[in-house]
């Protein structure tokens, strides 16, 4: 089975944990003066990287809270996991996401 | 052709010495800030603990570490309108959220020299005494029921189980002890 490390919990199953989508996306601060295109891209626009990704993922059988993950979406690896809120550390990320 | 007329079903007895159900108790979801957690350790009675996945106990009540800002506290069920309103008055200038989950939930006890054995049938965590220490306490699964684990002694096992899917997992439990005792 696959391990996650939970940034709270430690190195938990796989079965534990939900995937959130993209990480890092942000909201318009306010969203009435955004266009519809800014809007929709907030929305609905996401990308679809081959290889190193940042996602969202949450130990939802666990603590219950949502962290940020690196993982290589051709191996399944993930690299690195951070709590919400912090960005990726450049040491993994070099500046590809 | 076979006869479809009812027969009696074989009586099994089971040895269900393994599961025990805890007294009546009084549970309570407690979220809030280091203020509000402070606060509520003292007014408690029981250090809520910061560490991940650790519980702490003092006499009857006991504190099980849920999530960063998230605990259980469980107490008799007597102590249920004193430890809510004590909390209630104690809390007020913090930011925090109580909820009485007591009927939410059942508790059930696993114990016994198969207790690692008949858990580790549904529950995909680690369960050696290095990797979850007495005292340790966590969310987990049993097969697909959401369940809290909190290990009591080496070999005893506190439960706490959604009361739909109470029926559920005593039901896997008892299918692992009659393989088990096979």
């Amino acid at each position: 089975m696959l391990v996650i490390h939970c940034p709270y919990c430690g190195d938990r199953p796989e079965l534990e944990f939900s995937h959130g989508g993209q990480a890092h996306v942000i909201r318009p601060k306010d969203p009435s003066q955004a266009t519809d295109a800014q809007w929709a891209e907030f929305l609905y626009l996401r990308k679809n990287t081959r290889g190193l990704f940042a996602e969202r993922w949450r130990h939802v059988r666990g603590c219950g809270r949502f962290f940020n993950a690196i993982r290589d979406t051709t191996t399944d690896q993930f690299v690195v996991t951070y709590r919400a809120g912090e960005q990726p550390p450049a040491s993994v990320v070099g500046g590809a996401l | 052709m076979a006869s479809h007329t009812a027969t009696a079903k074989p009586t099994i007895v089971l040895d269900m010495s393994w599961l025990e159900s805890p007294a009546h108790t009084t549970r309570l979801s407690f979220r809030g800030t280091p203020a509000a957690i402070a606060a509520a350790s003292s007014v408690f009675g029981v250090p809520l603990p910061t560490s991940a996945c650790r519980s702490a106990t003092v006499g009857s009540r006991s504190a099980l570490w849920q999530g960063p800002d998230e605990y259980l506290l469980i107490a008799p069920e007597s102590e249920r309108t004193l430890i809510i309103q004590a909390l209630t008055n104690e809390l007020s200038a913090h930011a925090h959220s109580l909820v009485d989950v007591s009927h939410r939930q059942n508790g059930l006890i696993v114990k016994g020299p198969h207790a690692v054995w008949l858990l580790e049938s549904g529950c995909p965590l680690d369960l050696d005494l290095s990797q979850f220490p007495i005292g340790m306490c966590t969310r987990t699964l049993f097969e697909k029921s959401e369940i809290t684990l909190w290990r009591l002694a080496p070999d005893i096992f506190h439960l706490e189980v959604w009361r739909s899917f109470t029926e559920y997992v005593i039901a896997l439990l008892s299918e692992t002890a009659r393989e088990l005792a096979a």
